[in-house]
């Protein structure tokens, strides 16, 4: 009260600011917080805008890899005009020059005309003789009805229809020649060409450097199964014993620690050095197959050992002390109270950790390359279950890096197509390992 | 498949094994559980345990020793003078090894009778031919040294297939009948196999020091033989990096220099992308988003870690390459010659380590205190002014820990370098050229079809070498920071 009345007597100093202008320097500060607020804004926002144009350029350049340019022609042979093209000396060759005449009936009846050649049509189709006489030769009886083809054209045909060749650009060769493009046009709006879901994308196996049309990633997806379902079976157990130990049952000493340190080490080394040592250790000093699923999926074990022991003993944990507690108070041994009750609870999460384990493993391709699991060895599927294990084959990942490495840019269509499926694969597997957490997740 | 048989085999005697001991225990009790020491399970685990755990070790260690042996007794039966001047022993004996697999494989097709296959005077062109029959890949015509060491090879193998298979079968007999002499009511069959299963989990843990063992053993021994070949100045201290494609001319330059810097320049690029980025997202993401924005923004930034390599990999060669070509290349601004360079790599790369960056910086922001935030405000400080001079401070340690593992990662990362930095080592400053890395040079040197024991193919473990010693001292001293500074405000 004394103050009070000791300032009244003066008169109140004005101190010249208002809490409702700001000054100078307020405004600074304020300026600087928006500043760094938009900072951190636009660095989320780059963040996103990363994965929006991987995405697109992912679908936008793989999408063509899952349709293919086809001849669509509704052909009819007689059973006259069979046996005289068997009779032939160059019995392919007939049946180019009934395919051809058949062209040109289609044309006509559109009142189209164009000018073409037997060349013309093999740099259009490749060898289309040779399918139509093994059609034939399979199914006698569609002899005389009509039956539709749809021909897989040349990688360049669908190069010019998906705008990759460009007619300025083209130079005349073996290949494709300028004077195709204008029976190609004319093809195209009699409704001859079309495109059609390429089946054989998904089914097939590598065809080598010059096919780039009739390149499938299927092989090399059997490939990469049996290398999955080897490290299921080796890096699930072993990583579940592993954690159980260090988790339940390890002692504190030199020797743990020593586990502890190695595990962590190991989840850091670079993927490379893991086919270093499957290359050293498993091929040259084992002699185990080269290029085997079996060989792929040991490395990739030892890579994903650290990945899934981790998540275990995090999901290990997590299930409180009370159920151990409870366990061992009814005369359960400590291992079954571990195997009887911990384990179970915890398993929800150790299949989480496990799923993305596997996801990490699937997309890996470094190590795969050094073991030999290259694209090009990826030729077909292997007979039975037990070569699929050990015949040489590819994994998806592996199979993409080869197309992409290949000098003829119709190989990245197809590289992009095969990340597609890649992503689908890895997709699922996370899409189901987060429905588990979903559905299972307890908290204590 | 003999070695599924004989697996199966021995599971079956276990199996057994498991039956008969319950039964015998059973018995023993007088039918009566309540007069056994542990639960009658434990007795067949017991016999179980102890019929198959020893055989199969002896078959996994018979498996690994037995192609040692016979090996090194083929090898000694091929004179040096069998051996081309530009071939080695290494390759004979896969010759050999490819020859025994075609005599296995033609006399299990019936296309060639098992007195051939084993017939030492047997002529080697009629052999080749007989094996090109049957599929078998041989590379060229077999010789007489190389059809006698694949006869022997083969001999030598099915014998010791045959002697595998009975000692294991035997082991696991003996083994069954050891667990069934003690299937009595009083044994305590559950210490035993609770010990035994202790047992197998400290073996599935040690699997990591194995790993780790084997590593820095492959690696050392390959390096040191590389040395040998390679005088070990010149890989340390060589500006040149140019290895003959014969692959075993003696005319390389094998310089690790270039490739290091091009290594460190691209790891470089990629922190300069991702530090700032990643950090400033965590700083967003942790201080100043909303609940609803963190729980959309965060998984979708780590989408881009868990996209593989391969894929970012396709997007520098692809994407990333030919739009900086528009821009900086001939067209634009022309100090750019091809898509692949070290600022492909290092920007696509960046983009990878985003995540990596942001996600443990998430993490270490949030575990500061709340009451130093509250402290700092108290002072009447900005909620950036706290962040700047508060809480970046304090997970300082955290922060450099995990830059310090985003690029012990750069430095790992094999296939965006592979497909996005281009061919070419050089030592140069500028960010437009393609250089390449330790990473691409060990895949390239291992792919290749060179001899593994030529200096060309040897220099690949050296590389390993340097990259594992360099990535495991960047984590122990990430581990090391994050570690010695993590509890300060506990």
């Amino acid at each position: 009260m004394s103050d009070a009345s000791l300032s009244s007597g003066a008169a109140p100093k004005p101190r010249g600011k208002s809490l409702l202008v700001q000054d100078a320097r307020t405004r600074k500060r304020n300026a600087a917080e928006k500043r760094f607020r938009a900072y951190g804004m636009t660095a989320i926002l780059i963040g996103l805008f990363f994965l929006v144009v991987l995405a697109v350029s992912i679908i936008r350049s793989g999408a063509p890899a899952f349709t293919q340019t086809v001849v669509d022609v509704e052909f009819t042979l007689t059973e006259e005009q069979y046996t005289a093209a068997e009779g032939e000396l160059f019995k392919t060759k007939a049946y180019e020059g009934l395919l051809i005449e058949e062209i040109r009936t289609a044309l006509d009846a559109r009142g189209i005309e164009v000018a073409f050649d037997a060349d013309a049509i093999q740099r259009l189709l490749g060898k289309p003789g040779g399918t139509l006489r093994e059609h034939y030769r399979a199914n006698e009886q569609d002899l005389g009805s009509p039956v539709a083809f749809k021909l897989a054209a040349a990688s360049r045909v669908d190069g010019y229809l998906t705008g990759r060749v460009t007619r300025d650009a083209l130079q005349d060769s073996r290949f494709l020649q300028g004077s195709d493009l204008d029976l190609i046009d004319a093809l195209v709006d009699a409704g001859i060409i079309t495109r059609a879901f390429n089946w054989n994308f998904i089914t097939g196996a590598d065809s080598g450097v010059d096919n780039p049309g009739g390149a499938g990633i299927g092989a090399s997806v059997v490939g990469s199964f049996f290398m999955m379902l080897v490290v299921l079976a080796l890096s699930l157990p072993i990583g579940v014993a592993a954690s159980i130990y260090l988790e339940e049952f390890a002692p504190q000493n030199r020797f743990t620690d020593l586990i502890e340190v190695n595990i962590s080490n190991l989840a850091a080394v670079p993927s490379i050095v893991f086919g270093i040592l499957g290359l050293a250790v498993f091929i040259q000093f084992m002699h185990l197959p080269q290029s085997a699923p079996l060989v792929g999926g040991l490395v990739l074990t030892l890579m994903t050992l650290p990945t899934i022991i981790i998540s275990t003993r995090a999901s290990l944990k997590s299930v409180p002390p009370s159920i151990r507690d409870a366990a061992l108070g009814v005369g359960a041994s400590k291992m079954q109270a571990v195997f009887h009750h911990v384990l179970p609870l915890a398993m929800p999460g150790i299949l989480t950790g496990t799923i993305i384990g596997l996801a990490q493993a699937l997309g890996e391709t470094a190590p795969l390359l050094l073991i030999g699991m290259v694209g090009f060895v990826a030729r077909g599927y292997p007979d039975g279950v037990l070569a699929g294990f050990t015949e040489p084959n590819s994994a998806m990942p592996a199979q993409i890096y080869t197309w992409a490495a290949r000098a003829d840019a119709s190989f990245y269509e197809k590289a992009w197509g095969g990340i597609i499926i890649l992503l689908i694969f890895l997709l699922t597997m996370n899409i189901i390992a987060i429905i588990l957490r979903r559905r299972f997740e307890r908290r204590w | 498949m003999p070695i599924l048989w004989l697996f199966l085999i021995v599971s079956g005697i276990a199996i057994a094994g498991y039956y008969l001991g319950l039964a015998r225990v059973m018995q023993s009790a007088g039918g009566d559980r309540r007069h056994m020491h542990s639960l009658p399970s434990y007795y067949g685990g017991n016999v179980a345990i102890k019929a198959a755990v020893p055989a199969l070790l002896l078959m996994l260690v018979w498996l690994l020793v037995q192609p040692m042996i016979v090996n090194n007794s083929v090898s000694a039966l091929i004179p040096d003078s069998a051996i081309d001047e530009n071939s080695s022993r290494g390759l004979v004996l896969s010759e050999v090894r490819r020859a025994a697999d075609g005599l296995n494989r033609a006399v299990a097709q019936g296309t060639m009778h098992a007195d051939l296959a084993n017939d030492p005077q047997a002529d080697p062109d009629e052999v080749t031919s007989r094996l090109q029959d049957a599929g078998a890949i041989v590379t060229s015509q077999i010789t007489r040294p190389i059809l006698n060491a694949a006869q022997s090879y083969r001999q030598q193998t099915q014998r010791g297939n045959l002697l595998m298979s009975g000692a294991v079968i035997v082991l696991a007999l003996l083994g069954a009948l050891w667990g069934l002499r003690g299937a009595q009511a009083d044994f305590r069959a559950r210490n035993v196999v609770e010990t035994a299963v202790k047992m197998l989990l400290i073996g599935a843990a040690s699997i990591a020091i194995l790993t780790t063992l084997g590593i820095v053993l492959s690696l050392v021994f390959n390096t040191i033989e590389f040395f040998r070949l390679y005088p070990a100045s010149d890989f340390f201290f060589g500006t040149n990096w140019a290895p003959s494609f014969s692959g075993r001319g003696g005319s390389s330059d094998l310089g690790v220099l270039p490739l290091l810097w091009g290594t460190f320049y691209i790891s470089v690029v990629a922190l300069a992308v991702a530090i700032p980025i990643g950090l400033f997202a965590a700083v967003y993401l942790s201080e100043y988003a909303s609940n609803g924005v963190r729980a959309v923004a965060k998984p979708l930034l780590e989408v881009l870690a868990g996209i593989p390599t391969i894929v970012y990999g396709l997007f520098a060669l692809l994407t990333v390459g030919p739009l900086l070509v528009s821009v900086f290349g001939r067209d634009g601004l022309g100090i750019m010659q091809a898509g692949t360079a070290v600022i492909t790599a290092g920007l696509v790369m960046g983009i990878m380590l985003i995540p990596f960056v942001s996600s443990l910086s998430d993490d270490i922001i949030n575990a500061v205190p709340q009451a130093m935030r509250d402290g700092s405000y108290g002072l009447g400080a900005t909620k950036s002014e706290t962040i700047r001079q508060v809480v970046l401070p304090a997970a300082l340690p955290g922060i450099v820990g995990a830059i310090l593992l985003a690029a012990s990662r750069a430095i790992g990362e094999t296939m965006i370098v592979v497909l996005g930095a281009g061919a070419a080592a050089r030592l140069s400053l500028n960010p437009f050229d393609a250089m390449t890395t330790v990473t691409a040079k060990i895949v390239s040197q291992l792919t290749g079809d060179a001899d593994f024991a030529s200096p060309e193919a040897l220099v690949a473990f050296a590389l390993g070498m340097t990259l594992f010693v360099i990535t495991l001292a960047l984590n122990v001293f990430a581990l090391y920071i994050v570690r010695k500074y993590r509890e300060q405000y506990d």
